[in-house]
């Protein structure tokens, strides 16, 4: 079991180096856009007006007409639909208390999935002969980043508390299989050098958002547009250091112990 | 690829190389989807701010 042994060493290390450097860019750039739209969840709407103004500052130019502004309000005092399709969380069970306790949780969250996403990253690209050294490492994070947050984000756009979402089952089997054939189809794309097995890859990465994303039945909610389009923006990008990061660190841990980097140039597949 | 004389544990046998790195596979896939798909309440709770923050599918 060394192979196995090894494999799990440099996913530990790559996977908390990884997931507290994304904490630490959540604590600043989407915990806050969290903490803002859960007043929405928790209010309806009704009292987050101001909050919306402040967060979603392009929204101001387009409210100094009066109509705009009545527009702005009606959006935001309709928290109806937005709660039935949301429920609650307050009522439900444990959950940690706010303020340290709910970051610490969020950055052992973000740890140990880093290792898991790890595992997966070292275990897939040792089939593909192994990430030699950082820069082969960021292709492959780059890969990790298409496949796991840009191609079912495409179809599931990162959500804030209190937004309408479809059933979690199907959106969870959703956003699995458009993970699964976006990696073979990059994975064809990358490893394979034929023509046909090329179509197939592309293939396998539209098809899922030919089949659609489940939605929900209506898109209302009191969480403003514009503090939603900072949040997706955030996550995207959150996300893409993360996985530019973990596949540097597996190409520098793994260098270290096969003890022969290969050249920084020529050694991409 | 021109990197396979550099590959970890290179002395093993290819089932065994192979049954390792799925398992290595599968244990991270596990992890991802306890901490990421749980609906187990506590767990969701837990890694809330997580789930949302890295685009999950969450409640």
């Amino acid at each position: 079991m060394t192979l196995f042994r090894n494999v799990v060493f440099i996913a530990a290390i790559a996977g908390l180096v990884a997931g507290v450097v994304l904490a630490c860019m959540q604590a600043f750039a989407t915990y806050p856009l969290i903490s803002q739209a859960e007043v929405f969840e928790k209010t309806g709407g009704g009292q987050g007006h101001d909050q919306a103004a402040a967060a979603a500052p392009a929204a101001n130019t387009n409210a100094t007409s009066p109509s705009a502004t009545a527009e702005t309000a009606m959006s935001t005092a309709a928290p109806a639909p937005a709660e039935a399709a949301a429920p609650a969380e307050e009522d439900e069970g444990w959950a940690p208390a706010d303020g340290f306790e709910r970051y610490a949780f969020s950055v052992a969250a973000n740890i140990v999935t880093g290792i898991g996403f790890a595992l997966v990253l070292v275990a897939v690209s040792e089939f593909a002969g192994g990430i030699g050294n950082w820069r082969q490492g960021v292709f492959w994070g780059l890969a990790g980043f298409a496949a796991f947050t840009l191609a079912p984000g495409l179809g599931l756009p990162p959500e804030l508390p209190a937004m309408p979402a479809a059933d979690l089952t199907q959106r969870q089997i959703w956003w699995t299989a458009t993970v699964v054939a976006t990696a073979a189809g990059l994975g064809l794309l990358a490893f394979r050098k034929s023509l046909p097995l090329a179509l197939l890859a592309v293939a396998l990465i539209v098809a899922p958002h030919i089949v659609g994303a489940p939605q929900p039945d209506s898109f209302e909610t009191a969480i403003p547009e514009g503090l939603h389009h900072q949040f997706v923006v955030a996550v995207t990008l959150t996300n893409l250091a993360f996985w530019l990061v973990l596949g540097a660190v597996v190409g520098v841990v793994r260098g270290r112990f096969t003890g022969a980097a290969t050249s920084l140039r020529d050694s991409f597949a | 690829m021109n990197t396979a004389s550099v590959s970890l544990g290179a002395s093993v046998s290819a089932q065994s190389r192979f049954m390792q790195l799925a398992f290595a596979a599968l244990l991270g896939i596990f992890v991802m989807g306890f901490v990421g798909f749980s609906q187990i309440e506590a767990v969701h709770n837990a890694a809330h701010d997580y789930r949302h923050s890295i685009a999950f599918p969450c409640h």
